[in-house]
């Protein structure tokens, strides 16, 4: 029997600000949240190293460079609206990720082979 | 596989995985216990930040050369990055950003009650960097280790800034050490008042802290207070001697058998007092951030309007595909 507080989604969070948070007026609400994603150098890939909040693409970059690389941390920046990303669910993990646990014949230690055998 | 047949309820499963040191994440099961005391914490570290801006703000426009005034606003843009990264990390625990800025300006939600005192002159910013950082760093780094994921990568960052803040401020007294009669005089000033609200900054000692136990079961603090003070204590009561000056406490003695520095009972009351809003400063931090919202809503109208108006020109089409 499983028990849960409240989920909340990453995704969530656009949503409800799409359809206004309890009809509070626009300067109140916030605007959208995006994740920033930033490379780092030249031939890395981008990786996720926060969020904030923008009214639109040109601003999360701008605002993503002054807060994630103000020390000369990345070379490129992308940013996603939160909204559009989905997630695996974690308490589905178990059933997701475990048939690997029983399939060692990928790893290449699996393989029985005489020590005399080189460059293999 | 039996593991079938042994009922585990959620809670012992989270405390399972915290136990093991593994991090809980924004959508894993948690007690909504820990995700309350979770937001109040990071939220109340994260209003830390950006009050935090508002005593050192004071003196940019008087530092005393281009290279402190640089620093200074170096310094305090990283305080305002510490805030988003706080509050970006609340908000994966189903708190919205408005609702925080709300809770601060109306009192619901407090920050580090060292904000309350006043800048009075230039040394105050020396102080507040090897003093108030100092002790921030303190508490800070124990946190890179706290359970909840988000939390622990945001502090991570956090103190990888933060050292650049505690050398400058060491540096503005070093450098006012070395000077006139004057000088000294205004470092050691400093110093006498920045020191006592500064040990203030670990929280009520441990017997008066009653959320502690818990907190430390979920490792969402790793340290106590008392224990993260003493620590503080040992290291600047060292470090005072390089300025050539002394803290302000007649109690502060090094004790050979404890292997620590004992060190005079702290003033609670004054504690308490500034916590509940009577600081010297507190409603002029409040009314100052309440300011600096009102005054800039039509910026933030202004900046939905121009992206509502975009979209409808581009009639829905995406931007820009990623290269």
């Amino acid at each position: 029997m499983k028990q849960y507080s409240r989920i909340i989604l990453y995704g969530d969070y656009g949503d409800r600000e799409v359809a206004g948070s309890g009809g509070q007026d626009a300067s109140h609400r916030d605007w959208p949240l995006w994740e920033v994603f930033i490379r780092s150098k030249q031939g890395l890939d981008h990786k996720h190293v926060g969020s904030l909040h923008a009214a639109d693409a040109a601003m999360a970059i701008e605002n993503a460079r002054d807060v994630y690389t103000r020390r000369q941390e990345g070379v490129s920046i992308w940013v996603v609206e939160s909204r559009y990303i989905h997630a695996s669910n974690p308490d589905e993990a178990e059933s997701l990720y475990d048939p690997a646990n029983d399939k060692v014949y990928r790893h290449p230690t699996f393989y029985d082979l005489p020590d005399e055998l080189t460059h293999m | 596989m039996n593991t079938e047949s042994v009922a585990v309820t959620p809670e012992e499963h989270f405390q399972d995985k915290v136990n093991r040191e593994v991090k809980i994440e924004p959508r894993d099961w948690m007690p909504e216990k820990y995700r309350q005391t979770l937001i109040r914490q990071i939220s109340q570290h994260a209003h830390s930040e950006i009050v935090g801006m508002l005593p050192e703000g004071n003196w940019i426009t008087r530092a005393p050369s281009l290279r402190r005034k640089a620093t200074l606003i170096a310094k305090v843009q990283d305080e305002a990055g510490h805030g988003l990264y706080l509050y970006s990390a609340a908000e994966t625990l189903g708190i919205s950003r408005a609702e925080m800025i709300d809770q601060l300006h109306s009192g619901k939600a407090k920050y580090s009650s060292i904000f309350n005192y006043p800048t009075l002159n230039w040394a105050d910013i020396g102080a507040i960097g090897w003093l108030v950082d100092g002790a921030a760093i303190m508490n800070q780094v124990p946190l890179c280790r706290t359970s909840y994921g988000p939390y622990a990568r945001a502090m991570v960052r956090i103190c990888k800034e933060e050292s650049f803040h505690q050398r400058q401020g060491f540096e503005i007294l070093l450098t006012l050490s070395k000077g006139t009669e004057a000088q000294r005089r205004m470092c050691q000033d400093a110093i006498n008042r920045w020191w006592w609200p500064s040990i203030m900054m670990f929280g009520p000692s441990d017997d008066a802290s009653p959320h502690t136990a818990q907190s430390m079961k979920w490792k969402i603090k790793r340290i106590s207070n008392d224990e993260l003070r003493q620590k503080f204590v040992d290291v600047i009561a060292e470090q005072v001697k390089i300025l050539g000056m002394t803290l302000p406490d007649e109690a502060l003695a090094w004790n050979e058998a404890r292997g620590h520095y004992d060190f005079g009972t702290i003033n609670w009351e004054e504690f308490w007092n500034v916590i509940s809003g009577n600081g010297p400063c507190n409603r002029e931090r409040i009314a100052a951030r309440i300011a600096a919202h009102e005054e800039g809503a039509w910026v933030r109208e202004a900046a939905s309007a121009f992206a509502e108006k975009q979209r409808q020109r581009s009639g829905g089409k995406d931007e820009k595909a990623v290269a």
